[in-house]
């Protein structure tokens, strides 16, 4: 479905597979790898960097993938915008950030969005989601792969509770 | 907010810009003077249940999920331990080279990141400038430094294509396998590679400069801050060289005194143990021969440096005898001077990667050793933030029946209480506390780079918060932001 000349997509789900749920992120990132969608760059990794926003500014929208320890269920989608205040901590850095950086140093300013999946189970050092989580992952992945073939992310806004231009969950 | 007793107890819980959770308590009495001030670290404990019965092919990458942002050192050492399983006791040299590269790929990245993103909003804005524009975004946004930021992030993003022409994908890294490797390098990943190492090397020398001349500027400054005498731990060479990868274990006083020398991996449990103290969860280790209470010591980029007897690349080297010259030979041991060393370290990795890629040794098919298995299994790695030790026992039908694993962070947790108490003393001590003051507590906890077990994020976790409560355990204010 993807025309030829379709915006350049760059999906990251990042999360510590290690730590129950908040693996949603790797997970979603691998199930869409694996559907080989022209046009969509998958990564994945335990948190987002600095550097990330150098391969964010090479494309024209950026998905971020994120596990929600808070939230609606079974998933949020929402447009997201660079964030000078976004909260730092630690040596990750918030989707946000990630926006803002490739904005001030790489002057690009992607079109870019959240989903965020509920998750339930932090805490434990296990790998594999919980049954709810899981369930939530494949509600998402529903939504997403939709989404992603006819990169109508403005669209897909209407049909999710929304919390427009917002930072946190 | 005076309490019947007269003594208040500030909490900063979590400190920003480290990894994991930690907090810092002040007991302050009604005339603001200090009477405690501690680091407690928050750390997860359940990795030894997580890898019980677990075989021991499987550790080399289930121990990354151990911490996000250095799992390439976790990976290493639980594949030299590995190693040892197998009974590989000479990996083959494509096997030992593309560990090696993969490991200074990782130096390369976690120090560029944490000097980058961490330290300079600290050292160009000053202690107490506004938090809002004291980190890496307000880097980015000054004209002045946008440079500076640039450079960050492509020397981090060029150390992980390092780790992903070695390791394989970020989060499920596998390059590393026991007994060797289960690749080599393309002639196509190397080209790749050299094409921006110049540039890599120019920069590493830029933010030496730029660190040099803040230590010049600020020289009263770095030589009070967090400054106390300690051992120092370091794995070195058979000649005393920086390695590291690889190597025996080395500890000298502060005085540069050699407390032991040359001690196998193995043999780690001979000459370190754990002390568990009652108000923290990150155990307290020690060298024996000095006991628990004289016995701490410091890991990292600061006790590398001041541990060996040379570093064997030709710049890194010429850096090395400048810094060891402010304090005439002796050992080192001012806490912002752990900046200095890990760029010390970071010119060290670049060089060490130009070497490993023009070896054709990476390009060889020849990946794997074996041997006689053992059950008793050690690998220890030089991390980024200090030495990683992982010992492991494995069971005849090839379960791990024990882990234990001494963190860099758990090491340096008493010279990170110390440094929280002397600048608490010398820069909080009587006064009203601001952000900006409570800021120095977080710029001499920075200093070591701590990672306090990591591996969970979640939205819009991890504000920095500052409590105050009486000594009775009461709240009277908190603020977050």
């Amino acid at each position: 479905m993807t025309a030829a000349g379709a915006s350049s997509v760059l999906l990251v789900g990042f999360g510590n597979p290690g730590r129950v749920d908040d693996g949603l992120g790797p997970a979603a990132a691998a199930a869409i790898e694996r559907l080989e969608l022209a046009g969509v760059t998958v990564d994945a990794d335990y948190q987002l960097t600095v550097e990330d926003s150098y391969a964010a500014a090479a494309h024209d929208v950026v998905l971020f993938v994120d596990a929600a320890a808070r939230g609606p269920e079974p998933f949020e989608f929402r447009r997201l915008s660079p964030a000078p205040g976004a909260s730092f901590s630690s040596h990750s850095i918030q989707p946000e950030g990630v926006l803002q950086l490739a904005q001030e140093l790489f002057d690009r300013r992607p079109a870019a969005y959240l989903l965020a999946i509920r998750g339930y189970e932090f805490e434990e050092l296990s790998e594999g989601l919980s049954p709810r989580a899981a369930s939530n992952l494949e509600a998402a992945l529903g939504f997403l792969s939709p989404v992603l073939r006819a990169r109508a992310f403005e669209a897909a806004l209407a049909q999710r509770p929304m919390l427009e231009e917002t930072t946190q969950t | 907010m005076t309490t019947t007793n007269g003594l208040n107890r500030v909490v900063i819980e979590p400190v920003t810009r480290v990894e994991g959770h930690g907090k810092v308590s002040l007991l302050v009495d009604k005339d603001g003077h200090i009477q405690q001030a501690r680091f407690h670290v928050v750390e997860f404990r359940g990795f030894e249940r997580f890898v019980q019965g677990r075989p021991y092919w499987e550790i080399p990458v289930l121990v990354q999920r151990l911490c996000g942002i250095c799992p390439v050192s976790h990976h290493l050492a639980a594949a030299k331990a590995m190693d040892m399983r197998v009974g590989a006791t000479r990996l083959p040299p494509t096997a030992e080279k593309m560990r090696r590269l993969m490991h200074y790929g990782q130096m390369l990245q976690s120090h560029a990141l944490h000097f980058f993103h961490l330290v300079s909003p600290d050292l160009l804005f000053g202690f107490e400038a506004d938090p809002a524009v004291r980190n890496v975004i307000g880097v980015a946004a000054d004209p002045r430094f946008k440079q500076l930021a640039v450079m960050g992030v492509l020397m981090r993003k060029y150390g992980q294509e390092v780790i992903l022409a070695t390791a394989g994908k970020k989060i499920h890294g596998t390059g590393a396998i026991p007994g060797g490797i289960n690749k080599n390098l393309s002639i196509a990943e190397r080209d790749a590679l050299l094409k921006d190492l110049p540039q890599m090397e120019a920069w590493a020398q830029d933010a030496l400069k730029l660190c040099k001349q803040y230590v010049q500027d600020h020289l009263a400054l770095v030589q009070e801050f967090g400054a106390f005498p300690s051992s120092h731990l370091g794995q070195v060479r058979a000649d005393g060289a920086m390695d590291l990868y690889d190597g025996n274990l080395r500890a000298v006083d502060s005085g540069g005194e050699v407390i032991f020398d040359q001690v196998k991996p193995i043999d780690y449990h001979q000459v370190i143990a754990e002390e568990v103290r009652s108000w923290s969860y990150m155990k307290f280790p020690f060298i024996k021969s000095l006991g628990p209470e004289r016995g701490w010591y410091r890991v990292g980029p600061l006790a590398r440096v001041n541990v060996c007897t040379y570093i064997d690349t030709e710049i890194a080297e010429r850096e090395r005898k400048e810094f060891m010259a402010l304090t005439g030979g002796k050992p080192n041991n001012l806490s912002l001077a752990y900046h200095w060393a890990r760029l010390i370290e970071l010119l060290h990795s670049v060089e060490k990667i130009g070497e490993l890629l023009h070896d054709k040794d990476l390009q060889g098919t020849d990946l794997v050793a074996k041997g006689s298995p053992q059950e008793e299994c050690v690998g220890i790695v030089e991390a980024p933030r200090g030495t990683l030790f992982h010992h492991y026992r494995v069971d005849a039908q090839d379960q791990v029946s024990m882990a234990n694993l001494i963190v860099s962070t758990t090491s340096n947790n008493e010279p990170m209480n110390r440094a929280v108490h002397g600048v608490a003393m010398r820069y909080l001590d009587g006064k009203k506390l601001t952000e900006g003051l409570l800021n120095h507590l977080e710029v001499a906890i920075r200093c070591y780079d701590p990672c306090l077990s990591c591996a969970t994020h979640a939205m819009g976790e991890m504000p920095l918060e500052v409590s105050l409560y009486d000594l009775d355990g009461n709240l009277l204010e908190r603020v977050r932001r």
